[in-house]
């Protein structure tokens, strides 16, 4: 498992390649966001960044067969085109590493403490939370079973 | 009994620090305590950590529920709804 904040960019592919070295390893799922349209500046918590993601990388090891995982997040200004995250995730299985990428993006996104300050034309401005990332993480969540009727 | 306060992103800037010790008074065990009492200092902080803002805070870097016990020496962080990703 590679856990990594830091400033400079990252070569996607030679991570994957990383990834895909034992032969055990079937299924290579990654995800990498790029910054879109708007220049920002990315502040986080050192130290409680890294034990968060280990801790949601940790938890996605629980729910699927995870053999190996990276995850690197830049933090500092960034302009647009510019790779921010990225997350990779070996199995055996395509099945366990898609599910095991998207959970741990989903989960990036609502509990590492990373903030975005956009650099606008009009100005710097933070970026608000949005409802719908906190949505893309609850659906991951068991759903509670149906109460029994009783008689 | 001593704890670290820091502040990130908006709430930081809003606040005008990054960080500082403190003293906690008789009585300010928890973490919503402390939210409460560092409110009282007023103009900035009464506005940024009122009640029915969206705060953020953590315990020696363990997200934390505002009834989680403070002891002496630890490291409490406050700050807004993440946004990374």
């Amino acid at each position: 498992m590679k856990i990594s904040v830091q400033r400079q960019d990252f070569d996607a592919g030679a991570e994957i390649r990383a990834l895909s070295r034992d032969p055990k390893v079937g299924a290579v799922a990654s995800f990498v966001g790029v910054v879109r349209e708007v220049a920002m500046m990315l502040e986080h918590y050192p130290g409680m960044t890294e034990r968060e993601i280990g801790r949601i990388v940790e938890e996605a090891g629980t729910r699927w067969k995870v053999m190996d995982c990276t995850v690197i997040h830049r933090h500092g200004e960034l302009k647009p085109t510019d790779q921010i995250v990225l997350v990779a995730v070996a199995s055996a299985h395509r099945g366990d590493a898609f599910a095991a990428c998207e959970f741990i993006m989903d989960y990036l996104k609502t509990r590492a403490p990373f903030w975005k300050k956009e650099r606008t034309a009009l100005g710097a401005r933070w970026v608000e939370a949005r409802a719908s990332d906190d949505a893309a993480a609850e659906r991951w969540q068991p759903r509670i079973a149906e109460p029994k009727k009783v008689g | 009994m001593k704890v670290k306060l820091l502040f990130f992103a908006g709430l930081r800037e809003q606040l005008g620090v990054a960080g500082e010790d403190i003293e906690l008074p008789e009585g300010v065990g928890t973490v919503a305590a402390l939210r409460s009492h560092l409110a009282k200092r007023g103009g900035a902080w009464r506005e940024a950590l009122a009640e029915g803002r969206l705060v953020r805070m953590s315990v020696n870097q363990d997200m934390a529920n505002p009834s989680a016990a403070l002891r002496a020496g630890d490291e409490v962080a406050f700050f807004p709804p993440v946004t990374g990703g």
